[in-house]
């Protein structure tokens, strides 16, 4: 560790909404008038839309020049931390790494942007293709046999699960019956929501001594009332279940089945498959791990894989392949279907870049790039924990895969400060770190995952800001007491934050609770 | 609460137990009781609780400018408070040559609420946690500085260094949360024959350190007050007309008495039926008389910092009366935030009755949310 950190701070414009900096009559872009020659025919364009489809007022956007425009989103992307702009290593299970522009170039490309979802699909031959062969791909890395695009998002992926689970339990006459789902506490927090959603009751198992799903807990409660087990494997303390069939077999005895949350995979291509760990269905996280810029809510894909027996529970439509002619189209014709679960039939930009992903990379790119997030996860580990104050969650079991859950708690005890003001003086460093999922069954947690993008340098600049952090909590407190220093936002208080009746996040969440949503119930 | 003072300075409340803790040293296991003190000054105890004290005042040492202490005189806390230079104001006089005793304590704890103290800190161990809750309950935020032979209350600081540093955030950090925790007491008198029996005695409001911050990515985060609301919900929702359900003490059940609109005992076991309650503050006696065998459920919640769900603070419901409502019929509810300790460890049951304790080892479900359960090993 040789470099300096940096002196840095963050930037504030204090940026208005962009309907704020309208002016009424302000224009990007003039367009030309139309010609006499083309109004001679076509008239002035707008008559010729019936009545019904026409729109009488103006659509509500905002008026402004084209300079205004272009400085109000610098700004807003200057307000902006993200992978392009820091050493995004702090948001663990969360898989943040760097996506090949030449990804976004395919992406953006007016072939794929100008498309739309309702065109018939003989004139979109070449986006379905690039479907289908991804559903070949994943075939490869799964070890499952078929496939939806559907979903937007991970948890929309466990949503697309939950759901084939009660179409195939309503199938065999057992969804009335099968009232429990099985997950386990270090699991991604929608293995359990998502089931409560569709109106399963959700069984959480504890870990053991090492921090595994303790078998012995499992074996006392699955039974004929199982409807699905959820497991995320490693789990979001990094650690792998290598005893993971056992589960799953067991699951199968009592007819239960065997739902893989894959979300955490980028330690696995190539290496370990959900088909031989004994899952029925899964899901990978296209975003993340597959060359998609992970986070804010953007655009994503949950993309679900499914052994061929779950094929007729798959949301429709599906991506198929006419034998004869070879041209591809939507299959609507699953009678037994789980029904949508999202509209049209995936998100293309997404799919696209991890076809290109897969593609650059070949089956031993994919392997390597796991091993490599593997090594990185473990150098990083091993340098971490000579920070002082800093120790592993579980040292029963010291290894780890691509990501590692860590401890403040000698931190904390030696200075009161825990991960919380870790998390804030960090800011003033220009990264970022986040706590971890709840519950904060490990104590000050944090969980540190360095995807296969990140150089050793990049660690070792890391892990220096770690170490001086660690070292102004013990010698220095008035600094993390009044952190963060260089940052916009300084304290704030997170009991207003996390009062539910209080926050709202987007526009329909405001008007929903301040507009009567809780009143109304 | 109190109002803060225009100028900025802190008011606290610092109550020292000067005998508390002094029986351990001898082999006594608490001074409850003006004899059993003689006996064990007798024995050659020394006071330890203003030692406790003043290191726990040692973590406020930079904040001397920006705190007044507020206290009885003597060994009370006056000499702790003005010797480690707080600007020190007294309330009344402490024992002045006399030994104190829990009157002492009400007496000072009250006249603190009265003068506006922000926080009382107070070295003690369990029997001074009983005064504080019939002095101020949870109408004043306290932090317990550790210094008695009996500590099973979590109002309890785990040093006198912790609750220094948990008053000086208290005071002067971002702002934090309060919970109400349990304050626990085994009777002295059966503990010296070797029986362990604990009663709860109330509720303290202490601050505390939020252990869940949310990251942005897991979406809301959910206050206890909230989760406290789904394990209720989902309780209720279980519950079947015409069976009865004895409902043992705590916060958590009188959440769900609450929910229900019944009337209840929060430190007692209630009786309930169709929604009514049929009996309140039911001995063991009481219990055996009603309950029906086959048609009896116990619904109970895990009981301080230890992970009890039976046999400490919820005697009436006694081996007997877990045989005839079969043990089957247990539902135990928490709040995640509760159990968050425990995770990964075990439950513990100690009823008085091996062989019952040795059935209910194992595996158990515990209700955590809205159509959640976490699974929890029970040991004896």
């Amino acid at each position: 560790m040789t470099k300096k950190l940096r002196p840095f701070h963050h930037m504030r414009w204090n940026e208005p909404i962009i309907y704020q900096l309208s002016v009424s009559g302000q224009r990007g872009i003039l367009v030309p008038e139309a010609e006499e020659e083309i109004r001679a025919i076509i008239g002035d364009g707008r008559s010729s839309i019936p009545d019904t489809m026409r729109r009488n007022d103006l659509p509500n956007l905002p008026e402004m020049a084209q300079p205004q425009v272009v400085r109000h989103f610098n700004h807003l992307s200057q307000e902006n931390l993200g992978a392009d702009s820091n050493i995004d290593i702090g948001q663990g299970t969360c898989t943040m790494k760097h996506s090949p522009k030449i990804n976004e170039i395919f992406a953006r490309s007016p072939k794929l942007a100008d498309l739309h979802p309702l065109q018939d699909p003989s004139t979109v031959q070449g986006i379905l293709e690039i479907f289908f062969r991804t559903e070949d791909l994943f075939r490869e890395i799964s070890g499952l046999d078929c496939c939806s695009l559907q979903p937007g998002g991970g948890t929309h992926g466990v949503l697309a699960l939950a759901s084939m689970v009660r179409a195939w339990h309503r199938d065999r006459g057992e969804d009335e019956s099968r009232d429990e789902v099985i997950t386990t506490i270090f699991s991604h927090p929608a293995d359990a929501a998502v089931p409560k959603v569709k109106g399963y009751r959700v069984i959480i198992l504890p870990p053991d001594e090492e921090g595994l799903p303790d078998l012995d807990a499992f074996r006392s409660v699955v039974s004929e009332r199982t409807a699905a087990i959820f497991f995320t494997n490693p789990e979001d303390t990094g650690i792998f279940n290598s005893r993971i069939r056992e589960f799953t077999d067991l699951a199968h005895e009592f007819g239960a089945l065997c739902c893989y949350d894959q979300a955490n995979a980028n330690g696995l291509l190539g290496i370990a498959r959900a088909r031989e760990a004994g899952f029925d269905m899964s899901f990978f996280n296209l975003h993340k791990t597959f060359s998609s810029p992970h986070g804010c809510g953007g655009p994503a894909t949950g993309l679900v894989m499914v052994d061929k027996k779950l094929a007729p529970y798959l949301p429709v439509p599906v991506v198929k392949q006419e034998e004869e002619s070879g041209l591809y189209y939507l299959d609507w014709d699953l009678p037994k279907s789980c029904g949508k679960v999202k509209d049209f039939f995936g998100v293309a930009p997404v799919v696209v870049r991890a076809y290109a992903w897969i593609m650059a990379l070949g089956a031993d790119g994919l392997e390597e790039a796991s091993r490599t997030a593997v090594l990185n996860n473990n150098y990083f580990m091993k340098k971490m924990l000579q920070i002082r104050g800093c120790s592993l969650s579980y040292p029963n079991h010291p290894a780890r895969i691509e990501q590692a859950r860590y401890s403040w708690e000698k931190l904390k005890e030696e200075t009161g400060f825990g991960t919380a003001d870790v998390q804030r003086r960090i800011a003033d460093f220009g990264t970022h770190y986040w706590g971890s999922h709840e519950p904060w069954v490990v104590p000050e947690p944090f969980t540190i995952e360095p995807s296969e993008s990140y150089s050793r340098e990049d660690m070792d600049e890391y892990l220096e800001i770690m170490a001086e952090i660690s070292r102004e909590c013990y010698e220095d407190p008035e600094t993390i007491r009044h952190a963060p220093h260089n940052s916009t936002v300084h304290h704030i208080d997170h009991d207003y934050f996390d009062d539910p009746g209080k926050w709202a996040i987007t526009w329909r969440e405001y008007t929903r609770k301040y507009e009567g949503y809780f009143r109304k119930r | 609460m109190s109002c803060e003072r225009s100028d900025g300075i802190k008011r606290l409340g610092l109550i020292v137990n000067p005998v508390a803790g002094m029986g351990g040293s001898v082999g006594l296991k608490g001074t409850d009781g003006k004899d059993i003190l003689q006996e064990a000054i007798a024995l050659g105890a020394s006071p330890r609780a203003p030692l406790r004290a003043a290191e726990a005042l040692e973590e406020l040492s930079l904040r001397k400018d920006g705190i007044e202490i507020f206290v009885f005189s003597g060994d009370m806390g006056a000499s702790e408070s003005a010797s480690a230079g707080f600007r020190t104001v007294l309330l009344g006089a402490g024992s002045e040559g006399r030994l104190t005793s829990a009157d002492d304590t009400v007496m000072a704890a009250r006249l603190m609420e009265e003068a506006g103290v922000e926080l009382i800190l107070f070295a003690g161990g369990d029997g001074t946690a009983r005064d504080m809750v019939m002095a101020v309950g949870t109408r004043v935020p306290v932090v317990g500085i550790p210094a008695g032979v009996k500590i099973h209350s979590p109002v309890f600081a785990r040093n006198p260094a912790g609750a220094g540093k948990l008053a000086d955030l208290f005071l002067f950090g971002s702002p934090m949360g309060l919970e109400e925790l349990e304050v626990m007491d085994i009777d002295e008198e059966a503990f010296r024959g070797g029986i362990v029996r604990t009663s709860l005695y109330g509720y303290l409001r202490v601050p505390f350190e939020r252990r869940h911050l949310q990251g942005g990515k897991s979406g809301g985060g959910k206050s206890e007050a909230v989760e406290l609301d789904g394990v209720v919900r989902e309780a209720a929702s279980r519950m079947t007309p015409g069976v009865l359900y004895l409902v043992g003490p705590g916060s958590t059940t009188a959440a769900l008495m609450r929910r229900l609109g019944c009337e209840h005992t929060l430190l007692g076991v209630d009786a309930i039926r169709d929604g009514r309650t049929t009996g309140k503050d039911l001995s063991e006696k009481e219990i055996l008389k009603i309950v029906e065998p086959g048609n009896t459920r116990l619904i109970v919640t895990v009981i301080g910092g230890q992970g009890f769900i039976l046999g400490r603070g919820n005697q009436q419901i006694s081996p007997e009366v877990v045989r005839l409502a079969g043990k089957e019929n247990i539902m135990i509810i928490s709040t995640p935030s509760k159990l968050r300790s425990l995770i990964g460890k075990s439950l513990f049951v100690d009823t008085g009755d091996t062989l019952l304790d040795m059935e209910l080892c194992g595996y158990i479900r515990v209700i955590t949310g809205l159509g959640e359960e976490t699974i929890f090993r029970v040991e004896r």
